[in-house]
């Protein structure tokens, strides 16, 4: 039998968005001079807003601003200002934590339980940890006197809109750069409600900039000769494209690319533990993560049972309404990312791999797409070595732990995995032995601004968070 | 050799792959002189086949030389320094030839060469303490980061500082369990072969450091565009252009690069910038509190 929900949407009530939008340069809205582009709510497609598309002109009256504060302000600040320009930031996201968690949802498609009570209240810890730090950083192991880079170019993905805006911005400004920040082009919203905030801190001018655009802002904002660093989050394609385009010029840059995780359970693990595991590691936000556990390596001993309970737990899981409380599986972002995943996971039923999906009604309206796992996969599919970015499970089997290894190995990517097994030191050894930058023993998905984040060989480099993610935005003393 | 009945044994100088001597594959040479242009040797001159054949023996040689306890590498590092001491009189002639310097001069290189050595053989077990911490994270957790090698690392030495240079870039790379492929400074290669017959004789595992001689424009765009290289050290590329190239080659597989500063200054005593360089942060996560 199943229980009947009545519905329970949050409301949007308490956001007010505008019809039209500009960008944000110098501490102000302004238009935009490129062509106006609209935002849509993936859930429903009605659109939320028209937003301005910031054009050659716009990307160098930012870079201009942020210069200017940098060379005036913001780099000659004390560190104990700077510091509190921060805390201020982090509370009104925590004031305005509701508005912002609706609107995220709003544009972006996720379920509301998960923009309420991860990626809002994740950003403004991000602030409150940075803000801590912007008159400690001759403590943080770059030498006695580390200095910011200037202006930081930051380029960020629609699937975790504000939080990956809080990962880029606090540390720039803790450290006492200057930022120019692109939104992604499906969702502005959220960055555009944090420029307010910017003006409720009477943060000074310019050290903020919000340019909203498609990609060619993005790359004219990585090509402007005035920007001294560059941060970006995104695709491997499009990382390596940013290495090659900056190559011979003295910017530095942190990289935060894709990833094909492996969530590797063992046959001593904690089963249904593991099963809430695997559907938070590939169905939290749709699996729209770069760290996703979408490759789940099965002990062969124990993978009919657990495939047999992840069926039975994916068939409790209510997607629909990203507004609804009770909602587990929101909209997928955009109708390009769902015709990727639509073209992926026909490739593996090509190749003979075998699909399920729970019985779930998908709305008509909207971009929907199912929980789905595929069985009998093998490493040479393509739902097996891409990254899908969906809710799409690829189960894989092992016999020994040195198999495990190398399957999870087995791929270019190196952002992070999991490990379930009762034995302390098995954790250790296979935590050793996965070449990933971050690693999930017996949980997954954990996020936090104290613990760096970021990857090992194609997945990029540089961290973000914790003391390590400092150093993306200072110098090193080095005279060799 | 007048005044001297004896006609002196020349040596071959070779290349230094897996532990071993090999020519080149493609049987080349060229000829290096002294700052008085006088005929020193004939240096073998690695193609981009060799460069592939010491990637191969990196890989391998990461394989086991990453696994070693930090302790073990300290000691592996030390060991080097002890084995380059009993060679001192040969490093100092090998640098006089090279760089054309005064005894005073080469005895001062050979000396920091050595030391260098040493400093990075005492940061083997302490690195990852200054780079890794445990995290303090809002939740149930246990949660720490720990800096571990990045691979197979592809480097340029410096043309000018042939030994204490080399030593500067080697050492870093190695100390934290990464291997190494390094183009030794292509006007004075000599020191540099005289030091892999050190790491040859020392306890270095067979693969973990790769000395080629020959012409970095010519080998390292292979190794820069290779997919089982993980990071280059461009130090010895003073070159813009070669220096955009490689790094445009590198994006191909998101290759780390560093970067020396200009002029840089070997006899300073370094920070932990070069180790870092080539260490990745791993944070590992586990629930805590249920007892």
């Amino acid at each position: 039998m199943s229980f009947q929900y009545a519905p329970a949407p949050e409301s949007t009530a308490i956001v007010n968005i505008k019809s039209s939008n500009g960008l944000f340069i110098n501490g102000e809205f302004t238009p935009g001079h490129g062509t106006p582009f609209k935002t849509i709510n993936p859930a429903t497609e009605e659109v939320l807003a028209e937003i301005a598309q910031a054009n050659q002109e716009d990307v160098d009256a930012a870079v201009r601003a942020a210069r200017r504060a940098y060379d005036k302000t913001w780099s000659k600040m004390p560190g104990r200002d700077r510091g509190k320009y921060l805390f201020r930031i982090a509370r009104l996201i925590q004031e305005r934590a509701r508005e912002f968690a609706v609107l995220e949802t709003m544009d972006n498609g996720k379920p509301i339980r998960e923009s309420r009570d991860v990626d809002v209240p994740i950003a403004a810890a991000h602030f409150f940890y940075h803000a801590g730090w912007a008159d400690k950083l001759e403590f943080a192991g770059y030498g006695t006197n580390p200095q910011p880079l200037g202006v930081a170019a930051q380029i960020i993905p629609w699937n975790f809109p504000l939080l990956m805006l809080a990962w880029k911005i606090a540390p720039a400004l803790a450290t006492g750069n200057t930022v120019v920040l692109k939104p992604a082009e499906t969702t502005p919203l959220t960055a555009l409600l944090f420029a307010e905030i910017c003006q409720q801190a009477d943060l000074p001018p310019g050290v903020v900039n919000i340019l909203t655009g498609d990609g060619d802002t993005g790359r004219m904002l990585v090509e402007h000769p005035d920007v001294n660093k560059i941060a970006f989050t995104g695709s491997t394609a499009v990382g390596q494209a940013i290495q090659r385009q900056i190559a011979g010029s003295s910017k530095r840059l942190t990289l935060e690319l894709g990833g094909k995780a492996a969530n590797i359970v063992f046959d001593d693990a904690p089963i249904d533990q593991a099963v809430e595991g695997i559907v938070n590691g590939i169905y939290f936000n749709q699996g729209h993560v770069c760290c996703a556990g979408s490759r789940l390596l099965l002990q062969e001993s124990i993978a009919e049972k657990t495939i047999e309970s992840l069926k039975r737990r994916l068939q409790t899981l209510r997607l629909g309404d990203p507004l609804d409380k009770n909602t587990d599986i929101g909209a997928i972002n955009s109708r390009e990312q769902l015709n990727r995943i639509i073209d992926l996971t026909k490739s593996g039923e090509d190749e003979g791999a075998q699909r399920w999906s729970p019985d779930c009604v998908i709305p008509e309206k909207g971009f929907w797409f199912a929980p789905t796992v595929f069985t009998n996969v093998t490493q040479a599919h393509r739902i097996a070595r891409e990254e899908i970015f969906g809710p799409v499970l690829s189960v894989l089997t092992f016999r020994t732990p040195d198999e495990a290894i190398e399957k999870a190995n087995n791929t270019p990517y190196g952002l992070s995995a999991g490990i379930w097994t009762e034995k302390g030191s098995r954790i250790l050894a296979m935590a050793n032995k996965v070449r990933a930058g971050v690693v999930w023993a017996n949980t997954f998905n954990r996020f936090d601004p104290a613990s760096p984040f970021g990857g090992y060989k194609e997945s990029g480099f540089g961290r973000e968070g914790g003391i390590q993610g400092l150093g993306a935005y200072l110098t090193s003393e080095e005279s060799s | 050799m007048i005044g001297n009945d004896r006609v002196g044994v020349r040596k071959t100088h070779k290349l230094f792959i897996g532990g071993a001597f090999p020519r080149s594959e493609s049987g080349r040479t060229y000829e290096v002189i002294n700052t008085r242009g006088e005929f020193l040797a004939n240096i073998a001159k690695a193609s981009r086949k060799d460069a592939r054949d010491a990637v191969i023996s990196a890989r391998t040689g990461f394989n086991s030389w990453s696994k070693a306890s930090a302790y073990n590498r300290g000691q592996v590092l030390y060991r080097i320094a002890e084995v380059m001491e009993g060679r001192k009189e040969q490093f100092i002639n090998d640098i006089q030839d090279a760089e054309g310097t005064s005894n005073k001069k080469a005895t001062t290189q050979t000396d920091q060469a050595i030391d260098r050595v040493v400093w990075y053989a005492g940061w083997a077990d302490k690195y990852s303490q200054v780079l890794g911490n445990t995290n303090p994270v809002s939740g149930p957790f246990f949660n720490f980061s720990v800096p571990e090698p990045t691979g197979v690392v592809a480097a340029v030495a410096p043309q000018d500082s042939s030994l204490l240079g080399l030593i500067s870039v080697i050492a870093p790379i190695i100390v934290s369990g990464n291997s190494v492929i390094v183009i030794a400074s292509m006007n004075s290669p000599i020191p540099a072969i005289t030091l892999s017959e050190c790491l040859a004789t020392s306890d270095v595992i067979a693969g973990n450091i790769n000395i080629l001689t020959g012409d970095p424009a010519e080998i390292m765009p292979s190794l820069a565009s290779h997919l089982d290289v993980n990071a280059l050290d461009l130090t010895g590329i003073t070159d813009p252009e070669l220096h955009a190239s490689l790094e445009i080659e590198a994006a191909g597989s998101v290759k780390r690069v560093r970067s020396s500063p200009i002029n840089p200054q070997w006899q300073v005593t370094p920070t932990l910038s070069r180790v870092r360089a080539f260490t990745e942060i791993k944070t590992v996560w586990h629930p805590m509190g249920i007892l």
